[in-house]
């Protein structure tokens, strides 16, 4: 398997701890997961699971002593081709996409006053949903399920923003043969924390491809877990995340194969920008994947990169890639983690181009890859999104001068 | 008028084992409406001597002085000397992938001119210039030297010195890796920027270069310094007798 070449980093760190990953793969269904926040223990801090996220900012999430009883609005503006209803937890439909696996998620699950169902037929036009935080000071819990019909073509943009404290589930339940593009921003105020399960359940022959964009909060942790439901699913994962001082960026992928003919392709790449006598800047990428036995030709690959701009910050990245069937097309795991590559950057000075000039060039080539996944033009162009994300960018270049 | 003046350079270039000397004592000086080649042996230390003036972080200057007009070029950052009006063109260009060559020569136009170019003019100017240059439209969206052939990025050089016009150009063998009839259309764009405002320091092992641009001065480099300067003849005379009897001298002297 060869890795493909990525922008922005020095030439030595190109395929940089590549090989198997160090722990096995639990699927889906193996790990515990339940609806009940009390069958899980409350995380001490060394688990697989927590060892990597400082509990001690999670406002009490993990702990049960958060109170949950503010409010995270849900906004879905109507438009045709969109359903939106509030549900309790009794919905039949709540849980199709998949159970809590820690502690957090079930903690939201119990605790969520309302769910948000918002299903998508035929092809709407790009739908944009924004959840607000419950204000500063706040702790709230929250539920979402986006969900498509059979042979639907959807665009959603799912924004988050605000303050406080938010704990929720997201599930997107794809019908067979239905297309979704999710674009998913965490552009929180700086106080916020947000801890989310997505719980991304894809359908015979359905596609999902989402793009997920980490900026803004205090501490950001977004665990998705896909599974096939059923053959010919293909899922594209790729995020962004710029972690500022003091900022923690934590993304934790479980893709299971656990049915034959399904592709998956992952490509997240963080920046981060610390600053002297403040917490470092972090980010986490855990990337399991897991190819089951009964999951013959499966087609998956998955890629961290990680950009350290200045010191005083820190990027983890544990790629673990498993396979229990011999009959796959190809897979293929890899992460770096790099600073700036000097030679490009020489050459660009050498043209006249001032360093820091020179550098958001490179940071900018670095994200491009991933920005350039949400669509300018076409059915479903997002091109204010996209020109509001490069904005924000531009903004922590800034930040730091970097 | 511009002068770029080159005293008792020396230079080392860091490595796992510490600096290692490689220019021991340049004296050169290029003036507006100069062609000078410099030619020399494999590991002689020119590109060490175009890094060196470019502002390469891994060349230290252990001592003498490189100056532009007067101005000391060794205080100024590498943006700065390119600015001022140095510009090298590498005998690696490096591949910057996601930048692309639009944005690329675009943010070095307007750094070089101190202002953005006008869009429309800009177009054309660019077009007209790849288009001299025989580099096909779809380059402008492609990254930066990433993928092209040895051949493209040194025309891609040579489109970069047409478009910022600096007044001293270092070409660090711009004509290695060309095939005939690239060599031809390169020279005739290296021939384009000459004119009595721009001086022009030439780095070839080869006098193939020599026959299509002409230089008023040739030197030959041998361990780390000028070791002879003569006209155009001498190119004539490495041509048939080789460096051999410069290394011996160079090697004898150090
Ligand atoms: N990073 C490095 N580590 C060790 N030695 C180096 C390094 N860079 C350059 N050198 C040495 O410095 C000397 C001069 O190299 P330089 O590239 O300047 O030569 P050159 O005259 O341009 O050669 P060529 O004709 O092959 O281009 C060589 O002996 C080379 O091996
Ligand atoms: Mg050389």
């Amino acid at each position: 398997m060869t890795t493909p070449e990525v922008a922005g980093l020095a030439p030595e760190l190109a395929g940089a701890k590549e090989g198997q990953g160090e722990k096995p793969v639990l699927s889906a269904g193996e790990r515990f997961t339940s609806y009940d926040v009390e069958a899980f223990e409350v995380p001490g801090g060394r688990e697989e699971n927590w060892r990597f996220t400082p509990l001690r900012r999670l406002h009490g999430l993990h702990d049960g002593s958060a109170a949950l009883d503010g409010r995270a609005p849900v906004t879905v503006p109507a438009a045709e081709g969109v359903t939106v209803e509030t549900v309790g937890r009794d919905d039949a439909r709540i849980g199709e996409g998949g159970t809590p696996a820690d502690r957090v998620a079930a903690q939201a699950w119990s605790a969520f006053p309302e769910a948000t169902v918002v299903t998508l037929d035929g092809t709407p036009a790009p739908l944009t949903i924004t959840v607000e935080g419950p204000g500063a000071g706040s702790t709230a819990a929250g539920h979402l399920q986006l969900r498509t019909t059979p042979f639907a073509e959807a665009t959603v943009v799912l924004e988050h923003r605000g303050s406080g404290v938010l704990a929720d589930n997201l599930e997107v339940v794809l019908a067979d043969s239905s297309r979704l593009t999710l674009v998913v921003t965490e552009e929180w105020a700086d106080d916020a924390v947000h801890v989310s399960a997505q719980h991304l359940s894809v359908g015979r022959d359905a596609t999902l491809k989402v793009v997920a964009v980490s900026l803004g909060g205090d501490l950001v942790r977004v665990s998705p877990t896909v599974t096939y439901r059923a053959p010919g699913g293909d899922v594209d994962l790729v995020g962004l995340g710029y972690a500022d001082a003091g900022q923690h960026l934590e993304q934790r992928l479980l893709v299971d194969h656990a049915v034959p003919h399904c592709k998956s392709n992952v490509l997240y790449k963080n920046a981060l920008q610390g600053r002297a006598g403040t917490t470092d800047a972090h980010t986490v990428w855990i990337g399991d994947v897991l190819i089951q036995a009964a999951a013959e030709n499966t087609e998956t690959f998955e890629f961290n990169r990680n950009l350290v701009l200045t010191e005083h910050a820190r990027a983890d990245s544990v790629p673990n890639l498993e396979i229990e069937t011999g009959e796959i097309v190809s897979a293929g795991h890899a992460s770096a983690t790099g600073r700036f590559d000097d030679e490009q950057l020489f050459y660009l000075q050498s043209r006249g181009i001032p360093q820091d000039q020179a550098r958001r060039l490179v940071v900018r080539a670095f994200f491009g890859e991933i920005l350039q996944r949400i669509p300018t033009h076409g059915a479903g162009a997002l091109p204010a999104l996209r020109e509001r994300l490069d904005a924000a960018i531009e903004a922590e270049l800034a930040v730091t001068g970097v | 008028m511009s002068t770029l003046e080159i005293k008792d350079l020396h230079a080392s270039v860091s490595t796992d084992d510490g600096p290692k000397p490689i220019l021991r004592g340049v004296d050169l000086t290029v003036k507006a409406g100069e062609t000078h080649a410099i030619m020399g042996p494999n590991g002689s230390g020119k590109s060490t001597l175009a890094y060196a003036i470019a502002g390469h972080p891994k060349y230290e200057i252990t001592s003498g002085q490189v100056l532009l007009d007067g101005e000391d070029v060794l205080g100024m950052t590498v943006d700065e000397r390119a600015r001022a009006g140095l510009f090298l063109a590498m005998q690696y260009p490096v591949e910057v992938p996601g930048v692309s060559m639009a944005n690329f020569l675009r943010s070095a136009a307007t750094a070089i001119r101190g202002e953005a170019p006008k869009l429309r003019t800009w177009v054309k100017e660019v077009k007209g210039a790849m288009s001299d240059l025989g580099i096909s439209e779809e380059f402008a969206d492609r990254s930066v030297n990433e993928g092209f052939s040895g051949g493209e990025k040194k025309r891609h050089e040579v489109l970069q010195l047409a478009l910022l016009n600096p007044k001293i150009a270092i070409l660090d063998e711009t004509d290695s890796g060309l095939d005939v009839d690239a060599l031809r259309v390169v020279s005739e764009g290296v021939n384009r920027y000459r004119s009595p405002e721009n001086g022009m320091l030439l780095i070839t092992h080869y006098t193939r270069i020599l026959q299509h641009i002409t230089p008023d001065f040739v030197h030959v480099f041998a361990g780390g310094r000028v070791v002879e300067s003569g006209g155009p003849e001498l190119a004539d005379d490495l041509e048939k007798n080789g460096y051999e009897r410069f290394v011996r001298e160079a090697a004898a002297a150090s």
